[in-house]
């Protein structure tokens, strides 16, 4: 059942016979009749899940299904950027935990994700950004989130190809970590969807969810394009389909989809190591290890389910990066692409309970998926397995909306990616 | 060995020699050569170095798909990487430069990889390099990233200026070849207005190359004539050089016009972004050639054979003196001829096909070839430049056959048709196996925002790849050869083993092979978006222009799944990169954003204010006099106001007109305060909530007459806050009588701060400003020292203090008044940290700071700013929430640290224990913390778990490097707590 | 870049002319409202991949607040009309109607 494991050697033992040795990463069987627990999506989320629910709490009769590819949705449109220098305990924790386990990955799931703890900025360009900055510092240090206030001469050096002068808004500092930086997406659900795979768990991909059956209050499965699945438990990790997927449960959610955008330009030499977001003037960017400036955009404003964004906002974030990096200027923009983000009422993440007993959710990261993905995974494993939330998804729960007890992470910094 | 011809060479002008340097080597080409053929002119096969193995490469294409040749171009602050030698006209002075090398492109150590290239399959890196931990980041990714990249990095900001223009149509056409030219016609005849974007410098495309007839001219004179009449129509607008960059939604087209990139620095913009809105687009951008799948074919000097034709006949230059054509199909026929037409030996065409003919075929034979049918080219022998190939037959695993010297292989795989315009916005694909190619599925277009068809597809973008039916399409007559039909060939030879398919190159740049594809077919990396990203196939600056759909046919043959199956990648703008300095346009630098100034910046900057970017406002900070830091000057303004009197430009705040009937109910529901019960004359400060209960805006609001409010918000705050109310008049009291106007910028205003501002406003004359005849929180409009004035008593700084409006044209006079009246009472302007650090003195809060969206105003003491007596007013359900109501919510309190220092900007006060998260349990924070100089010590304001309850109690609060700051919980109000100074 | 038809000043406009505003037709629940009414009113969202009904302000125009049906899988617009109404316009109904007759109609 196992999968031989990945190392230098492996390689070298196969180059000898042209790879033709190398077993599938993952297998892809048809559905079973029942599994104790499904989980609708895989994604870097749904996969993690799945994953976490085997390695932590032993649960491995599991099936994660997906109606396209595994990997296929946010999980491989993002711009890969980790970082866990949230303002809010609860954010702050979830996300130090899925960077924690981040710094790991690779070695834990013999699968190299390229954790590249290269370091993030998130420089301060108003005296109100500033203050907004120091204090998410304070609040770091308390948190256990390394993170530091660096002054304007210190962005430059770690930064070398950035204007700080302005002329309109001039850089006055930055939110540094250190142990902030990016990893290679798609190496993230392929690395857990191996790992699933090796602990028996089935991946169904091309299967899509067209319906959910529940009993007297509660899940019993769900019917999908390969058939019915019966299910002890149903943890629904689709992001922004999520609302669609609810409404087949019966409920809704405090969710709404919109097209975020990312591109890319064509691939230079190295010449920034860092990660930098420029939040007030509403750009970030940061150079792939094949050598493209990654760059993402704004949310649009609007209900849309296309994967393509509004050209406008293209062009608003890439003043905002010629303004910050102005060499930028001659380079050229090679693909742009889009992704649905789901956004809720206050900006932060939803893991909970839902109306339909033994139906969990996992959905509302918003633009901040990515970085997530260890520690949601972790946190909705837990929920998942025992029923009711771990301190690490306690305070995401739905019930907030109603008590007014949200988590709003935009107090810091104008945007959340 | 590539050279010029002697004669011919459609495009060139020999009469007008340029020269430019390649990697230092001076080098000569002819008005009308791109740098490729120039290049190629000049006998300069080999241009680039690979990106994974750093493999020798050469030019393989005559267009934008061009994966090879590309270089630096330019230098100092013109400097561009990356740039594609087969697009880029020819100019004088070039400069350019091989990329992805050390130290030469001639010798290149990363070469070595190409010796590893067993141990450096695809995907390698996923499963290698994860022992020790740290060595990914400190070891191996330094490498990684130093190896990849690709162009060499600009330095400097760019001197160039950019453009972006707008226009309306009803019909682009993108692409100027036979139809898009006919396509124009057509349209422009019927009327519409049309607009013809072509990527190069020439109409016509592949037409004029290949030959033929239309409509009984020769192609080349169709297109003159057509060019000609389109330029004679005033509905037509006819663009060269200009790409159509992308399909967007509702029939939004961005296309990208290369306007000075051969003149650099003659002061015209570089580039220029149009932005299209059109109701129809027609994509005719025609076709792109596949390479075939053999050993060998990316050395320098294996190319496709329509380029080799398109250097040929267009510029005159012979890639090769001894071509060797390996095709499946009959197209490159017409390069065989072409080359012996320009007098070059080809001494055979391998044809995989078995058994086929045709007039083109014979037509060649004829010439002499020798057609080897049912062949493959079993190895391209060579390493920097092609030397000879080895035939094997198609059918087998590459035993050899025969051995040709050659200097150039010249390859055709058949075409695609170039879907990416119809594709953008989710025009569908179907597969053809007949002509192996994915073509338009005209039943199911992409729609636009009347859910009908807004992209047509035709010419050979549609698959039509014939010149009769491509012509016959628009009713037209032409004439062509019959061809015989292509037989599809993804891997040559069919049978080719490992040894032979490890060096198959699909994605030239990024060094993917066929080898690579099956292996992740073999491992599971089934979906085409697997397969792309885990071997990078299609992910290099062509975007898979060449190599996607050989790439896709070899992932189905090894999944054992037929190519409709499989499927493509999505296609996403742009269609070739565009330059970031266009989607820039001119709003860089001063015009990055607007920036709004009130009528008295001028005055500022020329006493040196320091700036402070306030939304898109810029306010003065301070104003430093000679040596003073930011801080001392803050000081300065500070005292000076407190005992003589101070200057605020406070014209950025709000000022919003509330007026009608229903005004005084509506402003009810706005604000938590009662302000339809204010007096005529009358001020009250007031707080506003958005729907979930949160402090979002404050001000003053003065009831001007028995219909009419002004509401004063905060600078930042005032065209959201006008764009909330007309939300609610419009959207749910939309019978309510009230009329809103937004006069932010109308009005200039003026606070006048200190004892001796009564003075100053009495020295002006005009209006009695005494406390009886204007008393504290009242207003009175007059004339004051010549200006129609509106004065308010209200403060913000805890002094006497006047707010004066003036019309807005009046502002610089009235503060240059202001200023003069006020010398002999030492008046000084102060900015806005004075301002903040006046109003903490008072304990008055700020938005932004005490608020930061998560705030009800419950939480700062300012219960007596919400009305008891209201049923209802917006936040108020929301703050009816347990979690809104809970008695633990963090209040505002001031804190004094013990030894009089300034606590730092944001630190929390720590509680005992840690959460089950394992952070600090926490329980208040910092709001605002400044030195005062009023008061000779730091003075703070912060939230406090039951703060109010605690006064004196001492809170812990962790600053910088494991410092802790003991702060005592005091009342918010530090200085004048009976508010003795300002109502005098 | 969508296009709408601000049917107040009639004029169709840019996306960029336009601020998006959400889900149109919200019923306001104000004090004295159960929790779930207010929280419903202000969170929980259709959000449906299809047909939407939808706020926008003319905001870089005229400065009006108009409602829109469109579908947020195609985004073709079915019809705009003014904010004054609380219920979708009967025309628009029909117009999403004829373009989609599967649809379950306004909930």
């Amino acid at each position: 059942m196992g999968n031989r494991r990945y190392s230098m050697f492996a390689v070298a033992r196969e180059a000898m016979r042209f790879h033709a040795g190398w077993e599938r990463a993952w297998k892809s069987p048809e559905p079973k009749k029942r599994y104790d627990v499904v989980v609708v999506g895989a994604g870097g989320h749904g996969l993690a899940t799945a994953y976490y629910l085997g390695k932590v709490h032993g649960i491995t009769n599991v099936a994660v299904i997906e109606k396209g590819w595994l990997g296929g949705g946010n999980t491989g449109r993002n711009t890969t950027i980790i970082r866990s220098n949230y303002l809010q305990d609860p954010s702050a924790a979830i996300y130090e935990k899925a960077r924690g386990l981040y710094e790991d990955l690779s070695q834990d799931l013999n699968y190299n994700v390229m954790f590249s703890p290269r370091g993030l900025l998130m420089l301060a360009q108003s005296e109100h950004e500033m203050r907004g900055y120091k204090r998410t510092v304070y609040a770091n240090n308390l948190q256990g989130v390394e993170t530091r206030w660096i002054e304007r001469n210190e962005v430059k050096d770690l930064v070398p190809i950035i204007n700080i002068d302005g002329p309109r808004y001039p850089v006055l500092g930055a939110l540094y970590q250190e142990r902030g930086g990016t990893a290679r997406h798609d190496a993230v659900a392929w690395g857990y969807a191996r790992g699933c795979s090796n602990m028996g768990m089935d991946i169904i991909q091309q299967c899509e969810v067209t319906g959910v059956r529940t009993e007297n209050g509660k899940v019993v499965g769900v019917d999908t394009s390969k058939g019915s699945i019966d299910c002890g438990k149903l943890a629904m990790v689709v992001a922004g389909h999520s609302s669609v997927l609810a409404e087949m449960a019966g409920f809704r959610l405090p969710i709404e989809s919109a097209a975020l955008q990312a591109w890319v330009s064509e691939p230079i030499k190295p010449c920034m190591d860092v990660v930098v977001m420029a939040n007030l003037v509403h750009g970030y960017m940061s150079q792939s290890d094949k050598g493209e400036m990654v760059i993402g955009g704004g949310t649009d404003g609007f209900n849309n389910y296309t994967q393509r964004g509004s050209w406008h906002h293209v062009e608003e974030t890439v003043r905002a990066l010629v303004e910050t990096f102005p060499m930028i200027s001659r380079l050229k923009m090679l693909r742009q692409w889009g992704g649905i983000v789901d956004m809720t009422g206050d900006r932060s993440p939803i893991l909970s309970k839902t109306p339909v007993e033994n139906i969990f959710v996992n959905c509302g990261w918003g633009t901040g998926g990515f970085k997530s993905i260890p520690g949601s995974g972790w946190a909705m494993a837990e929920l998942v397995a025992k029923g009711e939330p771990g301190p690490l998804a306690a305070d995401f729960g739905l019930n907030r909306f109603i008590e007014g007890r949200f988590i709003d992470e935009s107090v810091a910094a104008g945007v959340a990616h | 060995m590539s050279h010029r011809l002697s004669t011919g060479g459609r495009l060139i002008d020999r009469k007008k020699p340029l020269s430019f340097s390649f990697n230092g080597k001076s080098m000569q080409g002819f008005a009308g050569d791109t740098l490729a053929a120039a290049l190629l002119g000049a006998g300069q096969t080999m241009v680039g170095r690979s990106f994974k193995y750093h493999r020798p490469r050469g030019i393989v294409a005559s267009g934008v798909e061009e994966p090879n040749a590309l270089v630096g171009l330019g230098q100092g602050d013109r400097f561009e990487p990356d740039q594609r030698t087969t697009t880029t006209e020819l100019f004088e002075g070039a400069v350019t430069k091989s990329q992805n090398h050390w130290p030469s492109l001639e010798f290149d150590v990363g070469e070595i990889n190409d010796k590893f290239y067993r141990l450096l399959p695809a995907g390698f890196y996923y499963k290698t390099f994860m022992f020790p931990r740290f060595a990914w980041k400190h070891l191996f990714e330094p490498i990684v990233r130093q190896s990849a990249g690709l162009g060499a990095v600009p330095k400097e900001a760019d001197p160039d200026r950019y453009e972006q223009a707008y226009a309306f149509c009803d019909v682009v056409v993108a692409g100027g070849g036979v139809s898009g030219l006919a396509a124009a016609l057509r349209e422009a005849k019927a009327g519409k207005r049309v607009i013809v974007m072509e990527q190069t410098a020439h109409w016509g495309g592949r037409a004029v190359v290949d030959g033929g007839q239309i409509d009984g001219h020769d192609a080349e004179g169709w297109v003159r004539d057509a060019v000609a009449a389109l330029e004679g129509m005033d509905n037509v607008t006819l663009m060269t050089r200009t790409m159509m960059s992308g399909q967007y939604d509702h029939g939004y087209i961005v296309g990208y016009q290369s306007v000075a990139d051969t003149t650099p620095g003659d002061g015209r913009p570089r580039h220029r972004l149009w932005r299209i809105r059109t109701k129809m687009t027609i994509a005719a951008n025609g076709a792109i050639e596949r390479p075939l799948s053999f050993y060998g074919n990316d050395i320098p000097g294996v190319m496709l054979a329509s380029a080799v034709r398109d250097y040929v006949v267009n510029w005159a230059v012979a890639p090769g003196k001894r071509t060797v054509i390996v095709t499946n199909n009959d197209d490159a026929y017409r390069t065989a001829l072409a080359l012996l037409d320009a007098g070059l030996e080809v001494p055979a065409v391998v044809d995989a096909r078995d058994n086929v003919n045709s007039a083109l075929i014979a037509a060649v034979k004829a010439r002499g070839v020798k057609v080897m049918t049912g062949h493959g080219i079993a190895k391209v022998k060579g390493r920097k430049s092609v030397t000879g190939v080895e035939i094997c037959r198609q059918a087998g695993e590459g035993t050899v056959v025969n051995e040709i010297a050659c200097d150039c292989v010249a390859m055709s795989g058949g075409w695609s048709p170039i879907v990416h315009l119809w594709s953008h916005c989710g025009g569908k694909l179907n597969w053809d196996e007949a002509n192996a190619m994915f073509r338009p599925d005209q039943t199911r277009p992409a729609t636009g925002a009347d859910g009908q068809a807004m992209v047509q597809i035709v010419g050979a973008a549609n698959g039509d790849l014939g010149l009769s039916q491509i012509m016959g399409s628009f009713g037209i007559g032409a004439a062509s050869e019959e061809e015989a039909p292509i037989e599809a060939v993804w891997v040559m030879p069919a049978g080719a083993p490992p040894a032979l398919r490890f060096k198959s190159f699909l994605d030239y740049q990024n060094d993917v092979k066929v080898s690579d594809v099956q292996l992740a077919a073999r491992e599971g990396y089934e979906s085409v978006e697997h397969t792309k990203r885990y071997t990078t196939l299609g992910m290099a600056t062509d975007q898979g222009k060449l190599s996607n759909i050989n790439g896709l046919a070899v992932l189905s043959d090894a999944l054992g799944r037929a190519i409709p199956a499989t499927g493509t990648t999505t296609f996403r703008p742009p269609y070739t990169p565009i330059s970031f300095g266009a989607i820039t346009g001119e709003a860089r630098g001063e015009l990055f954003q607007p920036l709004r100034r009130t009528p008295m910046h001028a005055w500022h900057e020329a006493r040196g204010a320091h700036w402070e970017p306030v939304g898109q406002w810029r306010r003065p900070y301070c104003y430093p006099r000679g040596n003073e830091t930011h801080r001392e000057a803050v000081n300065r303004e500070i005292l000076n106001a407190r005992t003589n009197v101070g200057l605020l430009d406070a014209s950025t705040l709000g000022k919003i007109v509330v007026k009608g009937p229903d005004a005084g109910k509506f402003l009810d529901m706005l604000y938590t305060n009662m302000m339809s019960t204010l007096g005529i004359g009358k001020c009250r400060y007031g707080l506003m909530c958005n729907e979930n209960g949160f402090l979002s805006d404050d001000g003053v609001v003065v009831r001007i007459d028995e219909d009419t409010w002004l509401c004063h918000t905060t600078s930042g705050g005032a065209d959201r806050i006008h764009g909330w109310m007309e939300d609610w008049l419009q959207c749910e009291w939309w019978d309510w009588k009230v009329y809103t106007a937004n006069l932010t910028e109308q009005f200039a205003q003026v606070a006048v701060v200190g004892p001796k501002a009564r003075m100053l406003l009495e020295k002006l004359g005009g209006m009695d400003v005494s406390k009886e005849a204007l008393p504290f929180m009242t207003f009175k409009d007059g004339v004051l020292g010549g200006f129609n004035a509106r004065i308010y008593r209200i403060s913000f700084s805890g002094e006497l203090s006047y707010e004066i409006a003036v019309p807005a044209n009046e502002g610089a006079a009235f503060w240059e008044a202001l200023n003069a009246a006020g010398e002999e009472f030492g008046v000084m302007p102060y900015g806005t940290e004075g301002l903040h650090v006046m109003r903490a003195e008072k304990g008055f809060i700020m938005i932004g700071d005490e608020t930061d969206g998560t705030v009800i105003p419950q939480d700062l003491g300012l219960g007596w700013a919400i009305s008891k007596k209201k049923e209802d007013y917006l936040g108020k359900r929301a703050q009816a929430r347990s979690h809104m109501t809970d008695p633990g919510r963090w209040k505002l309190v001031g804190l004094e640290t013990l030894d009089g220092s300034v606590l730092p900007d944001g630190v929390y006060a720590v509680a005992e224990g840690h959460n089950p998260n394992g952070q600090r349990n926490v329980q208040g924070r910092v709001t605002s913390t400044y030195y005062s100089p009023t008061l000779g010590k730091g003075i703070a304001m912060g939230l406090v778990k039951h703060g109010p309850d605690r006064m004196g109690e001492v809170l812990d609060f962790p600053a910088d490097e494991g410092k802790v700051i003991k702060a005592r919980i005091v009342d918010a109000v530090f200085y004048d707590k009976a508010g003795e100074k300002q109502d005098v | 870049m969508l296009i709408l038809h601000c049917p107040y000043c009639g004029v169709d406009c840019e996306e960029a002319e336009l601020a998006p505003g959400g889900e149109a037709h919200l019923k306001r629940f104000g004090p004295g409202s159960s929790d779930t009414d207010f929280e419903g009113y202000m969170f929980a969202r259709k959000n449906p991949k299809g047909v939407h009904f939808e706020r926008w302000r003319h905001a870089y125009g005229c400065g009006k607040w108009f409602l829109a049906a469109r579908c947020t899988a195609t985004l073709e617009v079915f019809g705009t009309y003014k904010a004054q109404n609380s219920v979708p316009h009967p025309d628009v109904i029909a117009a999403v109607k004829a373009r989609r007759p599967d649809w379950e109609g306004y909930k």
